[in-house]
């Protein structure tokens, strides 16, 4: 006869001794929730492009006027729209300023004033939207009504006015804007907010004494991070978009200076002659653009599962 | 239904009593006269022109007669072209603007519709990342590109169509492209993803096992229960059209008001700046509550307090 032991041994099909602990052995490293958030990232192609993208341009728009051998500001007048050639890349404006210079320099005003605003609406919104949310009630109803009624204004003629009357200057332009963009944001922490207050954790922490700031910035604010992030990374394109029509209309940066939509529009006159004057700025600004909006609808996707596809 | 839309309307005025008394304090806060750039005028004529503009009367006395006027549909007088009325210009140019952005809004949703749909229909193959392709390009491209890019290929390059003005029907492809790129793509995104879902639903099965033709599910089923987002957006969409329309209709030298919005904020026009922003937030405005209207039209599941639909 044989023993359970070389029944093993000689028979493959023969089961396998079980080990109850197995099941429960951890093999793989767990993930925090952002590590969780950045693996779905990377898995989304067009997001991680878009986050490449972005990268790729910053560091363009800080390194290439530095080590350029020409300036933003140094015209030229003997060599005025030049076709783009090997001193410069991306030929000549009409005074003779390299375009490779001014397409950079004009970047970084682009995403300075992107960033900027989106970081104003970040923190208006955040507050006035946390307050309306988590106090609810008569405070939600007033602040509410505020928000409504300046949602109603239409923003851009109210940037407009403002720059009309204003010193044109790059802080007028995102003073302007931020007067009514962070209402979209304010909206949606307040609807995290009411979620979120009446979750089990939010209540432990009420029960354990802490005050309203430390549940609110402790615990409800960190959990509503992703549509949050979500909304900033889009609301960047968006501002950027406004500078760049504020500047096409002439209230924008004032020159030398200059930003995309300035020399966009500065060069939709000779559009037919110098083309390239209107195709670098123009392709910038699109693939900037692009990059924010595919990256923002990938954190979408990565910060809600359920919400993909 | 009666205490929406009265709320609705109320604040439709607030916001317009509000913003047009921003706009005259703005207009009189700019230190110095408006007129002070004219030529070297005598002592009695800048007094006349200051008579003739209102302007040597206290503030206060002026802000009763610029809201007394405006409730009558007086705009005032434009400063730098002498002595035309700013609503006769405003009456003058807006049918150009009118026209593009009904047009410009009508190719939005058919585009944005049948973009979306196809998409959602062909989910995950070809077509869908084609359509979501397009989508993201009109959103990358905002109309200040799109519309001298259009103008480059189509009117320069190839000569299809004239450079620039709106005299004949064919004239409005290309600013109507430019204009509607943006709200397409948007369209089209909402349509596939709630599309996407709406496939799924119970009621799409039924549709199904009934046998009905795929078309019919997809036009009487699906598509119906995925407009609502699209309604939603429609205020969007219009304050979309009209600020692109201020961009287009400079770059394809329309008539409309756009360019003389833009003029007159190049020219330092205060009464014609305030003029037309006051009548474009007033469209805006009406554009927000029609989509308002129409959402709760359209989704029966909105119940509104006082309404009869609640029972």
């Amino acid at each position: 006869m044989n023993t359970p032991d070389m029944m093993r041994d000689d028979n493959p099909f023969a089961p396998l001794r079980k080990d109850a602990t197995a099941g429960e052995k951890i093999t793989r490293k767990s993930l925090t929730a952002w590590q969780d958030i950045w693996y779905r990232l990377k898995g989304n192609k067009l997001a991680m492009f878009g986050l490449w993208v972005i990268v790729a341009v910053v560091l363009l728009a800080i390194f290439i006027p530095v080590f350029s051998p020409f300036s933003h500001d140094t015209n030229e007048l003997a060599n005025k729209n030049a076709a783009p050639s090997w001193t410069h890349w991306f030929g000549t404006d009409n005074l003779g300023r390299d375009m490779l210079v001014r397409t950079m320099t004009g970047a970084q005003i682009s995403l300075f004033v992107g960033v900027m605003a989106a970081i104003i609406d970040f923190f208006i919104g955040i507050i006035y939207g946390a307050i309306m949310g988590y106090f609810g009630g008569k405070v939600d109803e007033i602040m509410n009504r505020i928000s409504e009624i300046l949602y109603a204004v239409p923003n851009l003629l109210v940037t407009i006015l403002l720059l009309v009357v204003m010193e044109p200057s790059l802080t007028t332009i995102i003073v302007a804007m931020s007067i009514t963009g962070w209402i979209n944001m304010a909206w949606i922490v307040r609807g995290q907010m009411i979620s979120l207050k009446n979750q089990e954790y939010a209540l432990a922490s009420q029960v354990l004494g802490a005050g309203h700031m430390r549940i609110l910035f402790r615990h409800l604010i960190p959990n509503a991070m992703g549509p949050i992030i979500v909304t900033v990374t889009l609301s960047v394109p968006s501002a950027i978009f406004t500078e760049a029509f504020l500047s096409f209309l002439g209230l924008g940066v004032q020159s030398p200076k200059a930003s995309w939509g300035t020399m966009i529009s500065d060069s939709i006159g000779a559009m037919t002659l110098f083309p390239w004057r209107l195709f670098f700025p123009a392709f910038f600004l699109s693939l900037t653009m692009f990059a924010f909006n595919v990256l923002g609808d990938g954190l979408r996707d990565a910060f809600d599962p359920k919400l993909k596809k | 239904m009666v205490a929406f839309v009265l709320r609705k309307v109320s604040f439709m005025v607030v916001t317009l009593f509000l913003l047009a008394s921003l706009t005259f304090v703005l207009m009189n806060v700019i230190p110095g006269s408006p007129l002070q750039s004219e030529k070297a005028t005598s002592e009695q004529v800048k007094k006349n022109l200051e008579a003739y503009y209102g302007l040597d009367k206290p503030m206060f006395e002026r802000y009763i007669t610029y809201m007394d006027n405006l409730i009558h549909g007086d705009l005032g007088v434009s400063m730098k072209k002498k002595f035309q009325t700013v609503e006769r210009m405003i009456s003058s140019s807006f049918p150009y603007s009118l026209r593009l952005g009904l047009v410009s809004v009508v190719t939005s949703v058919a585009g944005g519709v049948i973009l979306g749909t196809l998409a959602a229909l062909y989910h995950r193959r070809f077509l869908d990342h084609f359509a979501m392709i397009i989508a993201v390009i009109g959103l990358a491209v905002p109309s200040l590109i799109m519309g001298p890019l259009l103008q480059y290929i189509f009117s320069v390059k190839l000569g299809w169509f004239s450079v620039a003005g709106l005299k004949g029907p064919l004239d409005y492809i290309l600013p109507t492209i430019a204009l509607s790129a943006s709200s397409i793509a948007v369209i089209a995104r909402l349509i596939r993803s709630t599309m996407v879902e709406v496939m799924n639903g119970d009621f799409i099965k039924t549709a199904k096992a009934k046998g009905l033709t795929g078309h019919m599910i997809v036009w009487r089923h699906a598509l119906r229960n995925s407009m609502l987002p699209v309604v939603t957006y429609l205020g969007f969409m219009i304050a979309n059209v009209i600020t692109g329309s201020v961009v287009v209709e400079q770059i394809f030298a329309i008539p409309g008001l756009g360019k003389f919005f833009v003029s007159s904020i190049i020219d330092r026009d205060y009464p014609l700046i305030m003029g037309t922003t006051i009548f474009y937030a007033a469209i805006l405005l009406v554009g927000r509550f029609i989509a308002d209207i129409a959402y709760v039209l359209v989704d029966p599941r909105i119940r509104l307090k006082g309404g009869k639909a609640g029972a």
